[in-house]
């Protein structure tokens, strides 16, 4: 953490998918800062480049521009320190249990070992409720249980930054209601700073405390707004700020993007 | 499997009935299909039925037609003779020395597709290479290559060890570099942030995520070897004293002992389903307990 408390600096980021990194720019200048337990959310339509984002801030792709920096130092490659949990269910292991997945984790990263990483894997299976489900295989879990695996999995390597890039995509409506609310309690447990992606404007509300907003292809941010004091959709401030969101997103993409808002 | 027991209280709305699914999912070894469990008798049964049935047609056949004893056997004069070569022990050295040739060609075999399949993933050469020999050289019936396999290596063993992993190379070369290749990025991603790389790359994810094609490849090239051995060891006759199942058919023809022909025949039959069913327990363990998908 740096001396004024900020996890990851992002200084005119600029990414392309190109490997020879002369290829269209899918991010173009984009630079933010996130602060130490925030719950920091990328909000734009499918397709803007949100995703790109956090797979730079992860160290899946190098920035061909800029500078990032997590805890003053620059990112070389994935790690531990930014564990993701991802949208897609098959992240988890299908040949381990809830509680392999969730110890090999802490051994090959080697954050514990033997008997002291089963007891750690317990405590937070433990907190995502999971207990019931320890010694189940993935493809005996609900999709809601294996997101929850996949967050104990993450959370207990106790990362410096918790990646989220659309986790709760797949999931029907009821379930991504229940997976919210349950994330807001992890968040308030464990104190760790959160980097959500989303591309829905009532998620990045409810769940983020600062919203960035990305651009169209390539992308810059449109706007950040502060929604730290708003809690749900029953809050009087909310439908001010949900227009407010709409406008920047369709700002930043025009009439063609419009559906893809909601 | 205690899955009823899901969902836990803070989340009611947990879908349980994939939980519930998954009891369903779990097949026994023979294949028996869940819904037609319980509704009568055991598949075991069932098949040994039908292998009854055959055996007692088979029976009337030879008895009420006199069929020539030089063309066709009774059941009866079959386990004559197969108790007989158990006894003597002639069927089972057979048997011994089939096997034997059998996996060393397949382990000869398997370490060439393993070094091709990990050659074919990791770069471009190697996938032209693969993908060019597999696709002159799985079709060759692997028997055809005995002739000259016995130019090479003389009248020994290794040319039929070399006629065997040539024809177990390319299907477990094909469904090895398959499994491989199609391991989800999402799970290579998981790995990366794990800080996995190499080797434990290669023995904790890849091997894994690939095993459903891995079982698939050695079912198949099995399935090929097998057949190959006895092919050969007709064609071949005897190398260095010991001879192997289809050399004891061969020379039961030639001396005229027909039972011989037939009870070597059914041992051939009968190794084939126990090594068949041990795969089909491997992936009812492995891939089915996992719940991955068959390759």
């Amino acid at each position: 953490m740096t001396a004024n408390g900020h996890v990851l600096a992002a200084h005119d980021l600029a990414v392309s998918y190109s490997p020879r990194r002369s290829g269209p720019l899918v991010l173009d200048g984009v630079s933010f800062d996130i602060r130490r337990g925030e719950k920091f959310v990328f909000l734009g339509p499918s397709g803007c480049g949100k995703s790109t984002l956090l797979k730079t801030v992860a160290g899946f792709l190098r920035p061909v521009r800029g500078s990032l920096l997590l805890n003053d130092q620059p990112i070389k490659g994935p790690g531990p320190d930014r564990a993701v949990v991802f949208q897609e269910f098959d992240q988890l292991l299908p040949w381990r249990t809830v509680l392999g997945n969730v110890s090999y984790s802490l051994q090959v990263t080697g954050k514990a070992r033997g008997t002291d990483a089963v007891k750690r894997a317990l405590d937070f299976i433990e907190l995502v409720g999971l207990r019931q489900a320890t010694h189940h295989f993935p493809h005996q879990l609900s999709g809601g249980m294996k997101q929850r695996t996949a967050i104990a999995r993450a959370l207990s390597l106790e990362p410096d930054i918790l990646l989220m890039d659309e986790p709760f995509g797949s999931l029907d409506q009821l379930t991504r209601s229940r997976m919210q609310e349950e994330l807001e309690t992890l968040w308030r447990k464990t104190g760790v700073t959160i980097l959500f992606v989303t591309h829905s404007i009532q998620e990045a509300i409810v769940l983020g405390q600062r919203v960035m907003v990305l651009g169209q292809r390539p992308a810059r941010i449109v706007g950040t707004l502060d929604t730290s004091d708003i809690d749900g959709r029953e809050h009087p401030g909310f439908g001010a700020v949900y227009a407010q969101l709409r406008d920047l997103l369709l700002a930043g993409h025009g009439d063609s993007q419009s559906a893809a808002i909601n | 499997m205690e899955t009823a027991n899901l969902p836990q209280s803070t989340d009611v709305l947990t879908r349980v009935e994939p939980a519930l699914e998954a009891e369903f999912q779990e097949e026994s070894p023979t294949g028996a299909t869940p819904e037609r469990q319980g509704r009568g008798l055991p598949t075991f049964v069932r098949r040994l039925i039908v292998v009854a049935v055959i055996l007692v047609l088979w029976q009337m056949y030879v008895t009420t037609m006199h069929v020539s004893p030089l063309l066709f056997t009774a059941p009866s004069a079959v386990w004559n003779a197969l108790v007989l070569g158990l006894i003597s022990g002639e069927i089972a050295a057979a048997t011994g020395e089939t096997l034997k040739l059998l996996l060393l060609g397949m382990a000869i075999g398997s370490c060439a597709a393993l070094i091709l399949s990990a050659l074919a993933v990791s770069n471009r050469i190697g996938e032209d290479v693969l993908a060019t020999l597999s696709s002159m050289l799985n079709p060759l019936p692997s028997i055809a290559i005995l002739p000259l396999a016995m130019l090479w290596f003389g009248l020994t063993d290794r040319a039929l060890i070399f006629v065997i992993a040539q024809a177990v190379v390319w299907p477990l070369a094909i469904n090895v570099s398959m499994g491989f290749r199609t391991v989800p990025p999402t799970i290579k991603m998981v790995a990366a942030t794990l800080g996995l790389r190499g080797i434990r790359m290669v023995t904790d994810i890849l091997l894994p995520a690939a095993l459903p094609h891995i079982i698939s490849g050695l079912k198949t090239s099995w399935a090929f070897g097998w057949r190959t051995i006895i092919a050969a060891e007709l064609v071949f006759g005897v190398a260095g004293g010991a001879g192997g199942l289809g050399w004891f058919i061969n020379l039961s023809r030639y001396f005229l002992r027909i039972p011989d022909v037939f009870a070597g025949l059914v041992v051939i039959a009968i190794i084939g389903m126990a090594i068949e069913a041990l795969f089909s327990l491997l992936q009812w363990r492995t891939v089915d307990r996992w719940g991955m998908r068959s390759a």
